[in-house]
C-alpha cells in the first residue's frame, strides 16, 4: 500500500511486539492495525485499558518503533521533522517540567518550533486564555491540580497551531466540569478545521464528540465506522413497555411476545423482543382495558457494542430488569 | 537553536534543584575547612590548602556530574516528560546534546563558584596563586565533561540508580587504569593484550589530575596540556556518539 496524502493518519498492518522481563517474553500490544483518519474529523480511538491505544499513539508520535507494518501522517513518514511540525500531542496523565511556570513551560515548547520574542509571547497568552489558565500563568506547575495540568498540557499541544491534534485519554482523571471543558475544547478545535484523534475508554465522550470511532481490543481492531452506524449495530432493537392494571388473562396473551416481564404491584415492565411485536402488544393492552404508561424503544449505545465485543456476549440490556 | 533551548531549560532545571545547592554548600565548607586543618600541620600548610581545595572541587563536581547527570535522561523517561519533546520536531540526538550542554553549563558555573571560594581562602591565607592552579582547574572541568558524558551514556539505557552506580565505578576505575598496565606487564602475552585493551578503552581520568603539579610546583608543557584536553574532548565525543546511537533506537514506554 502506498501512503495517501489525502489522509491525516494512515496505518497498514501495524504491529508492535514488546519483549518484557528477564527472558524477553513476547507480548503483542498491537496486531495488524489498519486505521484511516480523514482531514477535519474528530476520531475516537476506543478500547479498554491495556488494549493497545497508547502504544498505537506512541508509534504515530515516533516514541516507539513498530515491529512490522507501516504508518504515515499526512502521507509522510513518521520520523519526518516536517510531519512533526504539523502535529500536537498530549500524552496520557502527563507529567511536565514542574519547576517551570505555565508561561515558561509554553515558552520552552515554543522555542522548539522556532518561536521567539513577541510572537511567542502573544501565542502563549492566547493559549493560556483558550484553556482558561491566564490566572495561573506565573505559578509553578508543581502547584497545579490534575485538571490544571491537563489544561496546560493541551495548550502545549497547540503551541504550533497544529493541523492534527492527538490526545491520549484527555478526559481521564478529570471531574465532570473538567471533562465538559475538554469536550468543548475539542469541538472548538474541530470548528477551526483541525483534525482531532483522541483515545478514551469513556464511551459517552466519544458518542457526543466523534465523527468516527475505532474500537480496539487486545491490540486488534474490532469495529470502525461512523458513530451512528456503530450504535445501530450495538442496538438490541428491544422495546420496553410499562403497563398498569393488566388483567391476568391479558398477561397470558402478552407473555409469548415478551422477552421478560417484571411485576411491581399493579404495574409491570414488559420487554418486547423486537419492534415488530409492538402492534400486537398494544392491541392486547387495549382489549384488556389496561393503561399504557410508557413505551421506550431501546436505543443502542457504543457501550452496548463495546461490552458485547469485550465479553463476546450479547448486549446487557437483554438482562436488564 | 533547539539544542540551545533544551540546554537552557536543563540549566534552569538544575538551578531549581535543591541537590545542587546542598552539594555546593558542602564543597565550599570543605574548602573553607582546609584553613582549620592547616592549623594542625607544621609548615606545609600551603600544600594542604591547595591539595584539599582542589580535591574538594574535584570530588563535589563529580558528585554533581553524576547525581544530576544520571537524572538528565532517565528522569525524563520515568516522568514521561520526554513524550512531549520527542513528538515535537526535535531529533533525539538534539535532545541528548541539549541535555548534555545544559549540565555542562551548570557544572561550569559551579566550578567557577568553587574556584572563587578556593581563591578567596588562598588570598586570605596569603598563599601565592600560580598559573598552574588555573590549568589544574581547567583539567578538572574537562574531567567533569567526561564523567557527565559517562553518566549520560548509562542513563540512556538503564535506570537512574544503576547509572549512578556504574558511573561512580567508572570514576574510581578511571583513576586506577594505570595499575591495569602495571599489572599487565607482569602477565603473559594474552592477558597483557586484554588488560591493555581495557586500559585504552576506559577513560584515563588520572591524566586530568594536576594536583601534584600545583602542590609541588612542577611545570607541564603546553603541548601536553593541549593533548590532554584533546583526549578528553575525543573521549567525550565518543561517549556522546554512542549514547545517541542507543537513544535513537530506544522505545519510550
Amino acid at each position: 500500500m502506498m501512503p495517501n496524502s489525502d489522509l491525516v493518519v494512515q496505518t497498514e498492518q501495524l504491529s508492535k511486539v514488546f519483549r518484557v522481563g528477564f527472558w524477553g517474553k513476547r507480548v503483542t500490544a498491537v496486531e495488524g492495525l489498519n486505521l484511516e483518519v480523514r482531514p477535519g474529523e474528530v476520531f475516537g480511538f476506543l478500547g479498554p485499558n491495556g488494549a493497545g491505544k497508547t502504544t498505537t499513539l506512541k508509534i504515530l508520535m515516533g516514541l516507539i518503533y513498530p515491529t512490522s507494518g507501516n504508518a504515515w501522517l499526512f502521507g509522510r513518514d513518521l520520523g519526518d521533522p516536517q510531519t512533526k511540525a504539523r502535529l500536537g500531542f498530549l500524552p496520557e496523565s502527563p507529567y511536565f517540567y514542574d519547576y517551570l511556570t505555565s508561561r515558561e513551560f509554553l515558552g520552552f515548547y515554543g522555542h522548539l518550533f522556532g518561536l521567539w520574542g513577541a510572537v511567542l509571547g502573544k501565542r502563549v497568552d492566547e493559549l493560556l486564555e483558550l484553556v482558561g489558565m491566564t490566572h495561573a500563568k506565573d505559578l509553578q506547575l508543581r502547584k497545579f491540580s490534575k485538571g490544571m495540568l491537563q489544561r496546560v498540557g493541551i495548550a502545549q499541544a497547540l503551541i504550533n497551531d497544529p493541523e492534527l491534534v492527538v490526545l491520549d485519554e484527555p478526559m481521564s482523571g478529570l471531574d465532570p466540569i473538567g471533562r465538559k471543558e475538554v469536550r468543548d475544547l475539542i469541538l472548538r478545535l474541530k470548528e477551526s478545521g483541525k483534525t482531532v484523534l483522541f483515545s478514551s475508554h469513556i464511551l459517552h465522550d466519544a458518542e457526543v464528540l466523534c465523527d468516527r470511532v475505532a474500537m480496539i481490543l487486545k491490540g486488534r481492531l474490532v469495529a470502525c465506522g461512523r458513530v451512528n452506524d456503530l450504535m445501530d449495530q450495538g442496538a438490541s432493537h428491544q422495546v420496553e413497555l410499562v403497563v398498569d392494571h393488566l388483567t391476568p388473562e391479558g398477561l397470558d396473551h402478552l407473555r409469548p411476545l415478551a422477552d421478560k416481564v417484571v411485576m411491581q404491584g399493579d404495574r409491570m415492565l414488559v420487554v418486547l423482543k423486537s419492534q415488530q411485536q409492538v402492534g400486537g402488544a398494544l392491541e392486547i393492552i387495549r382489549s384488556a382495558k389496561a393503561s399504557l404508561v410508557s413505551l421506550n424503544p431501546q436505543k443502542g449505545s457504543l457501550e452496548d457494542l463495546f461490552i458485547r465485543e469485550v465479553t463476546g456476549h450479547h448486549s446487557p440490556s437483554e438482562n436488564r430488569a | 537553536m533547539k539544542i540551545l533551548s533544551i540546554a537552557l531549560n536543563t540549566f534552569r532545571e538544575n538551578l531549581r534543584d535543591k541537590l545542587l545547592y546542598n552539594l555546593l554548600v558542602f564543597a565550599l565548607l570543605m574548602i573553607g575547612s582546609s584553613v582549620l586543618l592547616s592549623r594542625l600541620t607544621l609548615g606545609e600548610f600551603h600544600r594542604l590548602i591547595l591539595d584539599l581545595g582542589l580535591g574538594s572541587i574535584n570530588f563535589f563536581g563529580v558528585l554533581i556530574a553524576i547525581f544530576v547527570g544520571i537524572g538528565l535522561v532517565s528522569k525524563e523517561i520515568e516522568k514521561k516528560t520526554i513524550y512531549t519533546i520527542v513528538s515535537k520536531p526535535v531529533a533525539r540526538y538534539q535532545f541528548l546534546l541539549g541535555k548534555y550542554l545544559g549540565l555542562t553549563i551548570t557544572l561550569f558555573v559551579n566550578t567557577v563558584v568553587m574556584a572563587l571560594g578556593l581563591l578567596l581562602v588562598l588570598y586570605a591565607q596569603a598563599v601565592p596563586i600560580e598559573g598552574m592552579l588555573f590549568k589544574a582547574l581547567a583539567l578538572i572541568f574537562v574531567e567533569f565533561m567526561v564523567i557527565t558524558a559517562v553518566a549520560l551514556l548509562f542513563s540512556t539505557f538503564t535506570s537512574a540508580t544503576l547509572s549512578a552506580i556504574f558511573t561512580l565505578a567508572m570514576y574510581v576505575i578511571g583513576h586506577l587504569t594505570a595499575d591495569l598496565k602495571t599489572f599487565g606487564a607482569k602477565m603473559d602475552d594474552l592477558s597483557r593484550g586484554i588488560l591493555n585493551g581495557i586500559y585504552y578503552l576506559l577513560p584515563n581520568l588520572e591524566r586530568f589530575n594536576l594536583k601534584g603539579h600545583v602542590v609541588h610546583h612542577l611545570e607541564i608543557s603546553g603541548s601536553d596540556l593541549i593533548l590532554i584536553v584533546v583526549y578528553g574532548a575525543t573521549y567525550t565525543a565518543f561517549l556522546l556518539f554512542t549514547a545517541s546511537l542507543i537513544f535513537h533506537r530506544r522505545d519510550f514506554r
